[in-house]
């Protein structure tokens, strides 16, 4: 049950924080299409921020001493870091959504075929292979949540709250749920959130009361750039032992199919996070999956293909959207360029 | 002769070549901007090397390797200049359907999987059907045609969520690609479709010439030596000009693009709207999983069948070959064949250079980038031209007036 829990967090939370991306740029009116390539673009530049980091020895000796403290101030660092670069990197698709008022479809699709370009790219020059990884060790050595740093010995029990939420886990999971809650408080409660939600809604009716449309839909394609960026550097350093090769595989666009799921609202975003999370772990450690611990594998022992599984999140995506799309609503103006002109 | 050019240039036809070209030329300089930057970061590429990687990255297609001497030499390459026609065969074809479905006001980025659901039928029907028994062409026939009953199917997905359900078609489409991925695996892991008699190739699907199914050549091979070339580009571009008269010449063509500029003016006016989305959805997945038969009959090319992680990047290519022929079928074969060009050129800068393919994936993302605001720079095209006929009128009344 732990390692379901654990492995379930590991899928959702990138899921949930890169749809929450989503929610920020649509809500301003803009429809960000490019998280994929974003959080392409974020996990590059997070792992090479910890290579670099690390050939240069700034935390080597925090490493040697064993201080696990320092290191995920480290890890932290750099989730800002990837999340920075998203950021100037989602400013591409600003530029051409608000500025020009080009097509964002297209626009969109630009940038989720430029990042893995560029990834790949930089990355066959820098290391000579497809996949740039940590200069040293392994994210487990140096990043983990282990027993240990809580003072528990090698073979003791945490107990069942400890073992799955604490044992072998990553900061970065949490620090994504607080910034998660504190981030859909913020869409809701403050006037900056008001405001956003209102140049998705009627831009016209908002500029006229004095809003400054160009500058909100800036700030919300922006805070989507940082939290799709820094969405990828989280998935490359859980889910892909801290290594970026110029894919996500597809997390971005199931991170959109979440959001529509999800109606544009964190809460219920967060619930089908956790249900397509849920589904991906079961398809990526299906074979390994003790649900009960009597010792019996009974996703294997029925006898279905892995393909099967592997293919469950993407139908059950399509078929939870037939079901919704009566409920669905989006933000009335997203897609179309603000133009003053038409007031 | 300045009368007849300034007319010209006023056609609108002109200004949209003219805007597709732009976009070239940035996303040609872009990348050859990126050789420069990298090169000079990185200390092993010398200033020699960075010049032979900005001039491969605009003449790539030209290059015939390095002369005895070690310098790039150059000339008509008559294997590149094949290889290019063939590998623009499946990208013409994702680049109509993409632009068809985009003519109709869909965004069809499923080409990916209609182009793998094309190239599962298609492998299936070929080297399972004995060619002893039925002959070769006619199993090439069937193969086409599965996989264009394969492609519609699979594009008819997202039409129908789209239709019914009213789904982005976005979010549909990306959601039947991986579907598709999937599915592929699934079919061909296991199945005796995989090559178990070349020594460390059963990731592969045999080639069809195994079972004696390949396009017929048309004497191309022969004009382009040593290259794959065959009849498939011929065919396509013959799909092109189908699809061309199909959008702009019949009633279904007219209907299609009517749903497409505006569904509910088009039901008023009694226009099936739900029947039309899917049938563009349909023709559009029927061209892709074509672009994949004429691409994997062609006998001698091997499909990898573990694709679940991967989407094809000829299906998404076919993305950037509509826009910047602004979806027109004509200017399709020319942008598909360019699309072709960029790949020839990302390859010989791998084999001759310290850079490698990916730059061509670079300027292939600059050129969409530039093509969402085409429409910017066809305005800023048409100031232009307007300021200089302002400036002309006036040049004109004042020459009056000092009369």
């Amino acid at each position: 049950m732990s390692t379901l829990i654990q492995q379930t967090l590991l899928y959702m939370v990138p899921l949930m924080i890169v749809a929450l991306a989503g929610v920020f740029a649509e809500r301003s009116g803009v429809i960000n299409l490019a998280l994929e390539g974003i959080m392409i673009f974020g996990a590059f530049t997070g792992v090479l921020f910890v290579n670099l980091v690390q050939q240069a020895g700034w935390f080597t000796p925090a490493k040697e001493s064993g201080n696990w403290v320092a290191l995920q101030g480290f890890e932290i660092l750099a989730m800002l870091f990837a999340g920075i670069m998203g950021m100037l990197f989602s400013l591409l698709l600003a530029f051409a959504a608000i500025n020009l008022k080009a097509d964002q479809t297209i626009g969109g699709t630009a940038l989720n075929m430029l990042a893995p370009a560029i990834v790949l790219f930089i990355v066959r020059i820098v290391a000579n292979q497809n996949v740039i990884a940590m200069a040293d060790g392994d994210a487990a050595s140096w990043f983990m949540l282990k027993k240990s740093m809580f003072g528990y010995g090698r073979n003791e029990d945490m107990g069942f709250f400890g073992m799955t939420f604490l044992n072998k886990t990553y900061i970065a999971t949490y620090v994504c749920i607080l910034i998660y809650i504190i981030l859909s408080i913020i869409l809701y409660t403050t006037k900056f959130g008001l405001r956003l939600r209102s140049c998705g809604e009627n831009p016209q009716a908002a500029d006229s009361l004095g809003i400054n449309v160009y500058k909100m839909r800036y700030s919300g394609v922006m805070i989507s750039g940082f939290l799709a960026g820094m969405g990828g550097f989280v998935f490359a350093l859980t889910a892909a032992n801290c290594t970026a090769n110029g894919d996500v595989a597809g997390f971005g666009f199931l991170a959109l199919a979440v959001m529509i799921f999800g109606n544009w609202k964190p809460l219920n975003i967060a619930g089908g996070a956790f249900i397509f999370g849920l589904f991906k772990c079961i398809a990526a450690c299906y074979s390994t999956l003790d649900i009960n611990g009597d010792g019996k594998y009974w996703l294997v022992d029925i006898g279905i293909s892995v393909h099967v599984y592997r293919m469950l999140p993407y139908i059950i995506t399509l078929l939870v959207l037939v079901f919704t799309s009566k409920q669905s609503r989006a933000p009335k103006a997203e897609g179309i360029p603000y133009d003053k002109g038409q007031r | 002769m300045k009368e007849i050019l300034s007319r010209w240039y006023a056609k609108d036809s002109v200004k949209k070549i003219l805007s597709s070209l732009i976009s070239i030329l940035i996303g040609l300089c872009v990348g050859a901007l990126l050789v420069l930057i990298t090169g000079i970061f990185k200390s092993t590429i010398s200033g020699k090397g960075i010049w032979e990687g900005i001039r491969i990255v605009f003449l790539g297609i030209l290059s015939t390797g390095r002369d005895a001497n070690g310098a790039l030499s150059w000339g008509l390459n008559a294997s590149n200049l094949g290889n290019m026609l063939f590998r623009a065969t499946p990208l013409i074809m994702t680049g109509l359907s993409v632009g068809v479905a985009y003519k109709t006001g869909l965004f069809n980025i499923g080409a990916p999987g209609q182009y793998l659901m094309g190239t599962m039928t298609s492998l299936a029907i070929a080297l399972s059907i004995p060619s002893e028994v039925v002959p070769a062409w006619l199993i090439w026939i069937i193969a086409v045609l599965g996989a264009a009953l394969a492609g519609a199917l699979w594009g008819a997905i997202p039409g129908i969520v789209k239709a019914f359900f009213n789904i982005n078609e976005v979010i549909a489409c990306i959601m039947t690609n991986w579907i598709a991925a999937n599915v592929v695996t699934w079919f061909f892991d296991g199945s005796g479709f995989c090559n178990v008699q070349e020594y460390g190739k059963t990731g592969y699907i045999y080639p069809t010439r195994y079972n004696n199914v390949a396009t017929v050549k048309l004497g191309l091979d022969k004009l382009f030596a040593g290259s794959q070339v065959n009849g498939g580009i011929i065919f396509a571009i013959l799909i092109a000009i189908g699809m061309y008269i199909l959008i702009n010449k019949t009633t279904l063509g007219y209907q299609l693009k009517a749903c497409g500029s505006n569904r509910n003016a088009a039901k008023y006016a009694g226009i099936k709207d739900r029947r039309n989305i899917i049938l563009s959805m349909a023709i559009s997945g029927a061209l892709a999983g074509v672009g994949a038969a004429l691409y994997w009959l062609s006998g001698n090319t091997e499909f990898v069948w573990s694709t679940y992680q991967a989407l094809p990047a000829v299906g998404f290519n076919g993305i950037p070959v509509a826009l910047l022929a602004l979806n027109n079928p004509i200017g399709v074969i020319f942008t598909g064949i360019f699309m072709a060009m960029l790949n020839i050129v990302g390859q010989q800068l791998t084999n001759l250079t310290a850079y490698n393919e990916y730059i061509s994936d670079v300027i292939i993302a600059i050129i969409v980038y530039m093509a969402a605001f085409s429409l910017v720079i066809r305005v800023w095209l048409e100031g232009k031209s307007k300021k200089k006929a302002i400036a002309e009128e006036s040049k004109e009344v004042t020459k009056k007036e000092e009369e």
